[in-house]
Order: C-alpha cells, then sequence, then structure tokens
C-alpha cells in the first residue's frame, strides 16, 4: 500500500508550467504614480484614476487584518509588481489576432478559446496576469442584449455602468485587500444581463497568473437586472514558483427585482510544495447584493489551491423575500492554511439563506470555518440554515469552525448543525474489501461527503472539480 | 480451496492467534466458535488483509496463491469476501454506487466486462429479492442510518452480488432478531454451491440453526482446541465453553 501511496505524493501539479512570452511590466513597488500609470495604460477617464488614488490613500493608513486563523510572513508590497500584461497588438478584433503562444497557453490548461469551447457553450474570458486576453462568444450574447467583456473594455465601451456599479457592494473602503485592488485593479470581466433576459449559456472567466512576482487583482462586477438569470463560473492556475505570489480580488453581484445570480468557483491556485514552499497568497472578497424583491445569489465554491486562503463570499438580503445561498468544499493538504466562509445579511423582510460549509482537512493543513449570519431588526420571518461539516485525513491537520450568529428580532429562525469526521483506516479497509483500491476510495468517500455541494455546480464543473478533489488529496491517507 | 498454516498473528503487539490450521474445500461450510475474546474476528480480519494485524508467522495459501501477499482489494478480486461484524457507513455514497464500482473492479481484475448502469440495477433488484430488501436502499447511502438487522443484510446482498468464492461471515447473527436472522440464513443458503466456501464465525450456536456446517471448530486463546462435526455445536450450546476449558486442563 504504501508504495502506491509514495507515487501519487510526489504526483505534481500539473497546471505548474510558466509560459515564455514578452510582457510590458511595471518594476515593483507601490506608490500613487504607479496607480496614475495603472489608470493611464488602460486609458481611463479621470473618475476612475481619482476614485483609484482615493482607495490608495486609504489603504496606505490601513492595517493588514491579523484575525484570521492563518500563519505566513509579512507580505512586502513593495516587493511587487502590480501590472504585467503579455505584449501584443493593441486592439484584437478577433480570436486569430490573439498570440498563439496565449492561446498554446490555455489549451494546455483544458481551456480551448477556440474550437472546443464553441461546441460546449461556454462562454469564455481569459485573463492572463493583468489583462484579459480574449472573451468568446460576444457576438451572440450581444444579440441578447448581454454585455460579457473585460472590466477595462467595459470602461472604455459602458462607463456609465460601471461608474453606477462599481464599488456598490464592495466600496474600496471595505477592507484593507479590498481597498488595494481598488487601487491597483488591472482587469477582470464585466457582466451585464438585461431585464428579463435569461442567459443562454454559462459565462466563465479563466484567471492565469504567470509572470513571477507580480500580483493579481481582478475585478469581476455582475448586474442581473429585473427577471434576469445567469449562471457564471470562475475558474483559476498559476504555475508552481518558489515565491509566494499575491492574489487580492474583488467580485460584485447584483441582483434587481426576481432576478437570480448563480456564481461557482473552482479555485486551484497553486497551493506551494509539500513543505509550504511557493504557492499563492489569496485574499479575495467576494460579495452579492440581493437589491430587489424575490432576488436570489448563490455562491459555489471549491477551494483547492492557495498556501493561503481568505476569503467569504458574503450576501447581502436587502429585498424583501430574497435568498442567499453558500455552498463550500475548501480542501487543504500539505501546509496550506484557509480562513474561509460566508456572510449572510438579513435586512429584508422574510429573506432566507442557506450555508452548506464542507471542510476537509489533511497532511498538515488547517482549514477554518468563518462565518456570520445577522439577521436584523427589520428583516422579520427571516430563515438561515447552516450546516458545517469538517472532515480529517490523517492526525497531523486541524479543523475550525467560527459561526457568528446575530439575530434581532423575535421571528426569524437560525439553524445551526456541525460535525466533524475522521475518514478512517476501518472505511478504507471496508472499500477494498468490496475490490475498491485506496486511491478510489478515498476520492469516493470525499466526493460522498461533498456531495451536496458538488450537485449545486453546474455539470461540467462538477464533474472537473470530483476529479481535482481526488488529485489534492491522492497520497494524504497512509 | 483454502488452506491455513501454522497462522500466528496481532495487533499493536499482542499475540491473538497462535498457530491456526485449518483446511477448507469447495463446497464445505466451516463454523468457528469460540468465546468471547478467543480471536474469532481477528480470524477474519486477517484473512481479508485489515492493516490493523500483523502476520508474525505461517501461511494461507487460497486457490494455490499466497493470500497473506496480496492487498485487501486483490485478495477481493480472488474471491474473498468479508461480511462485516460492524459494517462502516459511508455518507453521500449510495448502495448501488457502492457495489457498482465494487463489482466492476473485481469483473476487471478477471477480465470480463464491466457491466453499466441498467445491467447493474437489474442484476441489483434481483439479488435483493434473495434476502428481502426494499428497492428504497439502492440509493440510500451505504449504512447510513441502517438498523444493526438492515446493515447486516445489506452485507449478504453485497455478497450475493460479488459472488464470492469463499465467503467469511463475522458474527453475522449479532444484533439480528429471529426474523432478521431467518431471512439472513437463507440468502446465505441460497448463494452455497458447490464451487464456493463458507466460513461463518459466530459465538452462538442459534445461526447454525439455519447455516448448516459440515464441520465446527473451537477456537480458545488463539488455537482451535476441538474441531468436530455439527453435533458439536449443539454440544457446546448445552454445556457452555467451560467444558472445553475443562477438557483443556485434563489433557495438560
Amino acid at each position: 500500500m504504501s508504495e502506491s501511496i509514495e507515487e501519487l505524493v510526489s504526483q505534481e501539479y500539473k497546471y505548474g508550467f510558466t509560459t515564455d512570452i514578452e510582457t510590458d511590466t511595471i518594476p515593483p513597488g507601490l506608490n500613487e504614480d504607479v496607480v496614475r500609470l495603472i489608470s493611464k495604460k488602460k486609458n481611463e477617464p479621470e473618475w476612475l484614476t481619482d476614485w483609484r488614488l482615493k482607495a490608495f490613500r486609504l489603504w496606505q493608513t490601513m492595517e493588514e487584518p491579523r484575525w484570521p486563523n492563518l500563519k505566513y510572513a509579512k507580505i512586502d508590497y513593495q516587493s511587487v509588481s502590480y501590472y504585467s500584461a503579455p505584449k501584443q497588438a493593441k486592439k484584437l478584433n478577433s480570436l486569430d489576432e490573439v498570440d498563439p503562444i496565449l492561446l498554446e497557453t490555455y489549451e494546455k490548461l483544458g481551456i480551448s478559446l477556440t474550437e472546443q469551447k464553441r461546441l460546449s457553450g461556454v462562454a469564455v474570458d481569459a485573463v492572463f496576469d493583468s489583462v484579459s486576453v480574449a472573451t468568446t462568444f460576444k457576438e451572440t450574447l450581444k444579440e441578447k442584449g448581454i454585455i460579457f467583456c473585460s472590466f477595462s473594455e467595459a470602461v472604455q465601451e459602458h462607463p456609465d455602468l460601471i461608474k453606477k456599479y462599481l464599488g456598490s457592494v464592495v466600496p474600496y473602503s471595505d477592507n484593507y485587500y479590498a481597498a488595494l485592488n481598488s487601487a491597483v485593479f488591472s482587469d477582470g470581466s464585466f457582466c451585464y444581463i438585461p431585464k428579463g433576459v435569461r442567459c443562454p449559456m454559462e459565462l466563465s472567466t479563466y484567471f492565469r497568473i504567470n509572470a513571477s512576482n507580480t500580483g493579481q487583482f481582478e475585478r469581476t462586477l455582475i448586474v442581473a437586472e429585473e427577471g434576469a438569470y445567469v449562471s457564471y463560473l470562475e475558474g483559476c492556475t498559476a504555475p508552481m514558483r518558489d515565491e509566494h505570489q499575491l492574489h487580492a480580488a474583488v467580485v460584485e453581484l447584483v441582483a434587481m427585482d426576481n432576478a437570480e445570480v448563480k456564481y461557482s468557483t473552482v479555485q486551484n491556485w497553486y497551493a506551494g510544495d509539500k513543505d509550504g514552499k511557493g504557492g499563492i497568497y489569496n485574499f479575495v472578497t467576494k460579495r452579492g447584493k440581493c437589491a430587489g424583491v424575490n432576488s436570489k445569489i448563490s455562491w459555489t465554491q471549491v477551494e483547492t489551491g492557495s498556501a493561503i486562503t481568505w476569503k467569504y463570499p458574503s450576501v447581502i438580503l436587502q429585498g424583501d423575500n430574497s435568498i442567499g445561498e453558500f455552498y463550500s468544499v475548501a480542501v487543504v493538504n500539505n501546509r496550506q492554511d484557509a480562513d474561509t466562509g460566508t456572510k449572510m445579511l438579513h435586512i429584508g423582510k422574510n429573506t432566507r439563506s442557506t450555508i452548506v460549509s464542507k471542510g476537509i482537512s489533511a497532511g498538515r493543513g488547517n482549514n477554518t470555518y468563518r462565518g456570520l449570519v445577522s439577521i436584523g431588526k427589520n428583516a422579520t420571518g427571516s430563515r438561515n440554515y447552516t450546516q458545517c461539516d469538517s472532515m480529517l485525513i490523517g492526525n497531523k491537520c486541524s479543523a475550525n469552525t467560527f459561526p457568528y450568529i446575530e439575530v434581532k428580532n423575535s421571528s426569524s429562525s437560525v439553524e445551526h448543525e456541525a460535525s466533524t469526521s475522521k475518514i478512517g483506516e476501518d472505511q478504507i479497509f471496508y472499500c477494498k474489501q468490496r475490490g475498491i483500491n485506496t486511491e478510489n476510495a478515498i476520492s469516493m468517500i470525499i466526493n460522498g461527503f461533498a456531495k451536496e455541494v458538488f450537485k449545486n455546480l453546474p455539470m461540467e464543473f462538477a464533474v472537473e472539480a470530483q476529479k481535482l478533489l481526488g488529485i489534492s488529496l491522492e497520497g494524504s491517507v497512509g | 480451496m483454502i488452506e491455513i498454516k501454522n497462522l500466528h498473528a496481532s495487533v499493536n503487539g499482542k499475540e491473538i492467534l497462535k498457530g491456526i490450521n485449518l483446511k477448507v474445500n469447495a463446497g464445505e461450510v466451516h463454523a468457528i466458535m469460540g468465546p468471547n475474546g478467543s480471536g474469532k474476528s481477528t480470524l477474519a480480519q486477517v484473512l481479508s488483509g485489515h492493516p490493523a494485524y500483523q502476520v508474525t508467522q505461517g501461511e494461507v495459501i487460497f486457490e494455490g496463491q499466497d493470500l497473506l501477499d496480496m492487498e485487501p482489494e486483490v485478495r477481493a478480486h480472488a474471491g474473498v469476501f468479508l461480511a462485516f461484524q460492524y459494517p462502516v457507513e459511508i455518507p453521500g455514497v449510495s448502495n448501488s454506487y457502492f457495489l457498482k464500482a465494487g463489482l466492476n473492479e473485481i469483473r476487471k481484475s478477471r477480465g470480463q466486462e464491466e457491466l453499466d448502469s441498467f445491467q447493474f440495477l437489474k442484476l441489483l433488484k434481483e439479488k435483493m429479492k434473495v434476502v428481502e430488501m426494499d428497492p428504497s436502499f439502492i440509493n440510500r447511502p451505504v449504512n447510513e442510518g441502517f438498523s444493526g438487522g438492515e446493515k447486516k443484510r445489506n452485507e449478504i446482498l453485497q455478497m450475493a452480488v460479488l459472488e464470492p468464492k469463499l465467503a467469511i461471515l463475522d458474527e453475522t447473527d449479532s444484533g439480528l432478531d429471529i426474523d432478521a436472522l431467518k431471512i439472513v440464513s437463507a440468502g446465505v443458503n441460497k448463494l452455497k454451491s458447490p464451487a464456493n466456501a463458507t466460513i461463518v464465525v459466530t459465538h452462538y450456536q442459534r445461526l447454525l440453526n439455519y447455516i448448516v456446517p459440515d464441520f465446527v471448530h473451537v477456537l480458545v486463546h488463539g488455537r482451535i482446541v476441538k474441531s468436530g462435526g455439527k453435533e458439536l455445536a449443539l454440544e457446546l450450546e448445552a454445556n457452555g465453553y467451560d467444558f472445553i476449558r475443562e477438557e483443556m486442563l485434563q489433557s495438560a
């Protein structure tokens, strides 16, 4: 048995390659000039430059949060480069003009920006380091009035929408990393679904950090107007590098009356090696606002990568009868640290939220669920259901749960269930006795544990996530 | 079919089996009886390859192969089945998914074609009738929320689907009421053939009224101290294990 485990342990992160491409990179360091330079490179209107500068000035006065249950060396923000873009022809009219090396990179990652994706019907925006390199299916979507493009393009083409919604859910003053992101964000995706339109395909953004010593600070903004529906997928990978890389993103979702936004993430940034060398520091602010009545926002995340994860996709339930959901599987192995969870802020009447969190810890991993359920004075008749389950593999890992609950009226109800289990030798032996080998047994047990979350992922993604989970944990039971 | 020679095994450095010798031929049913702590369950676990037990001496030949050299799943592929005394729960994994995965691994190892979902479901439903199980168990998670009796019945269902050459039943009667005992035993009897063999590990004679053994062996302190026909079980029932201990003392 131990031999096969050795083999599996030594399996390498399969997205760890680098792409050799000429880039336009700003030297490391951060000051007002760098912020202005980023804004200028993107040809931004003055109001946006000012917004960035305000964020930067505030950020300088802020303290990095120390409350998370995470251990990492202090980050030197002056040693990071805040902008890196592959050099390519200025204006792209079609995919044919994208640098073939970039297309090849995405092919290698299993994300085809060309033929295959057209067949599978997923529109993709690909972000390489700091900029979006290609968005597929734009024309098809345009016919329905749907805007799906890179953030930079949206700033140029739809400045009114950006001005109206940028920072409307996550203000630049929200927290340390959100302020940093607001100052230096380089690109990301923008998506706008007009009134009454059901987006006919899954929209997807694929993030790739390639350049070394570079941070990635993307910004995603999704607006679903009255009665609109969209399902959005996000995937991420990075090369294996010995140093840590910084990723601080902001995602804002807005759902108006009767609108629904479903946001799914499979986060597979490089996690560092087994001794904790290298890996991505992932500090992300994700928040949705159910602004309208009967609106719904649903977060589903599968977190397997990153050395450090700090992430709490949240929902502000402002509209009456609105619904917020959070389904999460977070896996830590080796030296990974994750502090993740959600916030459900009930403001409107009869609002409902569901939280299902599945934490899996292996190796020397440390997994923390941190969640806040807050039901306001006026949020009468509201309900929350929370379920937090942890699974431990081996005896050097840990799992923690920090649920915070605040209820300010007497007609609401909050339910919280939690469990911790250990994937045992006996479970594996039982599977083996029925003819199933260790690898498949672990994958089966883990997938059974995380099933409630997987069933909320779009089909294609669910399969990928299941495989990914198998890979992340291979060899962790001995 | 299986020959156990001078088998010694320990757990956490403590020797439990102290030289077991046993030969089981195809078509036979052997009962292993003995008081608590005599090593009955250990023998069942060692034969199926539980990693907590270390074999320190002896050998086990199964169908001409060295059984102790095989991984537990390879033993399963070769046709060894253990009906667990305490079946394990696997939340979120449906009974049918689990069993289909097992069956197909076994079929693959034998060069047989894997069954698809439709073929498997048909087989599963047939076999469920053998143990009178409700079809709702098909999609329930493996053993989760099952009563003690349902778990045991599920073990026999798995045995019916996997069709082992050698079935080892570890205290299958414990926790069963008389009706469940009858159903489970009837299931085991229906699966019996001249080509397979069964080892029944039990504390009580009760089960042997329904699954009639060809041979009965009494295990005390990690050794088989007495072997005989099915009448030995009745003797034990009448006199308890003490009479064996006394016999041992006298002969010592």
